[in-house]
């Protein structure tokens, strides 16, 4: 404590050379190169350990279809894991995004004052739910409850490609796992884009309340054009996490390697779920090629969420104005 | 509108001032009418179900709704009714699965959780047959998790001190920040995958509870940095300037000064980190999958959890298994909701001060 009355005291906000402040800063400033690190050597190691398996495949590992990575001439693509893994998020998006753009709109400015929070509390919790939960409850509830809504789906707009179902089985499909899909990544866009709606400033929505517009029109005309970038953000996490939803994706599916654009027929893959269900008997180059399609998982997922950010990190910039 | 010129009567005043306007019962006149037409319409007509009823009587409303509206209002206030429909109907249908999820969890949980449940294992018990319980999985989680907090906590702690206190927007503390976002995003398969080809395939380590701690607590750490990053930003900059004038090193400033202040909020956000990893599955599949008895030691060989038991369960798709299944499912959603509703509680005590 003699240190502290001394009068050669430096001014703690420069440079200090004080060993222990040294050391602090040099520990704190370690974690944070070790975190950055680790996601950088995220994608090392996964190449690394996927090469060898890349190099003994004999089809295109990008166009091909087939899974038979320990075969003794082994084949193997992800065509039918890239398709199953886009359609499902994309159906998913459909469905979540509205609802989750309009939950988020409610509770933060239709809502009466003291029940908002409480709403978007509860609506929260849905993202506290384990995805092994929500690949049991899609199994055992949704799964028997839905058959009757894709029957219907088939037997109405069955002229729809997508909802033409020829085997009259209607369990086990990729539009199952995407609602249940949805359901999961609800949460995430409603939290997001209810942020963005609540910071848009007041002022905005005063003066678009006083020139005489309705509810909705002083949305369209004020909160929108102010919260875009967060929405699409919003939008493009949760999409982020369609993507990489493994557990009950694989729970729900019943794998196939085919590329089928009949939505509510049994069959379809994903990328997380083929890893899954394939680890615990894949041989070496087995392993191999599931960590290169987990690579290319990471890459996706990586892109969509870097872009989230961007977007939102733009709107960030310029609205320190406001 | 039309403004004329000149004088105006009161009455051509009020008219242009107020609006005709439904009244305030008409919403729920409106509802009431329709599910009582659904109610008699799936009594005639094919109609059948719940299902089919709730999607009649929400047309109905729609329609009904609308029309009376546009009849009354004019279209814009038709508009804006349509669009609170859109809204509240939208929020009922986040809702519907929330709680048809946790009921069944609660009802199908029951048929086979109790005290023998939570004290017994797996261990010959054959899948057709009930009884066997869950201890075995609740060890594992707890120690996976533990280990996960042991390496997460701190690494995504120092590392937001790092962000607010030595970053001063460097190049480095830029992209930590951006990186920390992104990989809030990455997907929890993948964060096994590093584990495995990273330190089981690469530095021999065997495929165990510790394995599976290291890829939970990678999943933690970004969580973790957020929050703590947005609670020590909240710490008002007198309180450190006042340390400093005081002539206490910046060190010391920050461990007995900013983070003590902020610290309810970082224990709200790694609790709530470590709410988000106890229920994870896939990364312990690849890094320690599971097994049917005890094994208390992380570092050595296959553990169970609960997220892997449940999947072990469903996976076995007997009555027994399955319903040992969603009594697993009950234990780990009672324990992640005791994790997340505690950390609210915390940071809602913290805000009354």
């Amino acid at each position: 404590m003699t240190q502290l009355l001394s009068p050669q005291v430096q001014p703690p906000l420069g440079r200090s050379s004080r060993p222990r402040d040294a050391a602090f800063a040099g520990i704190s400033r370690g974690s944070g190169i070790i975190v950055l690190f680790t996601m950088g050597a995220i994608g090392a190691f996964l190449l690394w350990k996927a090469l060898p398996a890349l190099r003994a495949n004999t089809v295109p590992f990008l166009t091909s279809t087939q899974w038979f990575p320990d075969d003794p001439q082994p084949k193997f693509g992800i065509a039918a894991l890239a398709f199953g893994t886009l359609l499902s998020s994309v159906i998913a998006m459909v469905i979540a995004v509205p609802v989750g753009l309009g939950v988020a709109l409610y509770t933060s400015h239709y809502a009466p004052r003291r029940f908002a929070p409480t709403l978007g509390y509860v609506v929260d919790l849905l993202a506290a739910v384990p995805s092994i939960i929500f690949g049991l409850w899609g199994l055992q509830i949704l799964m028997p409850n839905s058959i009757g809504l894709w029957r219907w789906f088939d037997q109405h707009l069955g002229f729809i490609p997508l909802f033409n179902n020829s085997q009259n089985i209607y369990t086990r499909s990729i539009a199952l796992a995407a609602v249940v899909l949805a359901i999961m990544i609800l949460p995430t866009v409603s939290a997001i884009s209810r942020e963005v709606f609540n910071q848009v400033p007041p002022g905005h929505i005063e003066a678009a309340l006083a020139l005489g517009a309705t509810r909705w029109e002083t949305m369209r005309t004020a909160v929108f054009p102010f919260a875009r970038p967060g929405m699409v953000s919003a939008a493009m996490l949760g999409l982020g996490r369609a993507l990489g939803e493994t557990i009950a994706v694989a729970l729900i599916l019943s794998a196939t390697f085919s590329i089928n654009w009949h939505v509510t027929e049994p069959g379809g893959n994903t990328f997380a779920a083929n890893i899954a269900l394939k680890w615990n008997e894949a041989g070496n180059i087995g392993l191999g090629a599931l960590i290169a399609s987990g690579l290319v998982l990471y890459i996706i997922t990586f892109a969509v969420n870097m872009a989230a950010r961007v977007v939102v990190e733009r709107r960030r910039d310029f609205s320190g104005a406001n | 509108m039309t403004m004329t010129q000149g004088t105006i009567t009161s009455e051509e005043l009020h008219d242009l001032l107020s609006q005709r306007k439904l009244p305030r019962w008409n919403t729920a006149a409106v509802l009431a009418t329709s599910v009582a037409a659904a109610i008699l319409l799936s009594l005639m007509t094919p109609i059948s179900g719940v299902a089919g009823t709730t999607v009649v009587a929400f047309v109905l409303f729609l329609v009904l709704q609308t029309w009376l509206s546009f009849a009354v209002e004019g279209s814009r206030y038709a508009i804006d009714r349509l669009a609170s429909t859109f809204l509240v109907s939208a929020l009922v249908a986040a809702l519907v699965p929330l709680a048809s999820i946790l009921l069944t969890v609660l009802v199908r949980g029951f048929h086979a959780f109790n005290a023998g449940f939570l004290t017994s294992t797996m261990r010959n018990v054959s899948p057709r047959k009930p009884g066997g319980g869950i201890l075995h999985a609740l060890i594992g989680t707890v120690e996976q998790v533990a280990i996960a907090a042991a390496i997460g906590i701190p690494l995504g702690v120092l590392a937001a001190v790092y962000l607010v206190e030595f970053g001063n927007r460097s190049r480095l503390a830029r992209s930590v920040s951006f990186f920390v976002d992104v990989m809030t995003g990455i997907p929890s398969i993948v964060a096994g995958l590093f584990v495995y080809t990273g330190l089981i395939l690469t530095l021999g380590l065997q495929r165990s509870g510790f394995a599976a701690g290291i890829a939970l607590a990678i999943l933690m750490i970004p969580v973790v940095v957020r929050s703590t990053e947005e609670m020590l930003r909240l710490v008002p900059r007198d309180l450190r300037e006042a340390s400093y004038a005081l002539g206490v090193p910046k060190y010391r400033t920050i461990l007995r000064v900013v983070i003590p202040s902020a610290s309810t909020g970082i224990i709200t956000g790694a609790m709530l980190a470590v709410a988000r990893v106890t229920g994870e599955t896939a990364p312990l599949l690849l890094t320690t999958f599971l097994t049917q008895s005890i094994n208390i030691n992380p570092f050595n060989g296959p553990q169970a959890s609960l997220p892997t038991y449940v999947w072990d369960q469903i996976g076995s798709g007997t009555t027994a298994s399955i319903d040992r299944a969603w009594a697993g499912a009950l234990t780990l959603i009672l324990l992640v909701m005791i994790l997340n509703l505690s950390a609210r509680a915390i940071a809602r005590l913290s805000r009354v001060k």
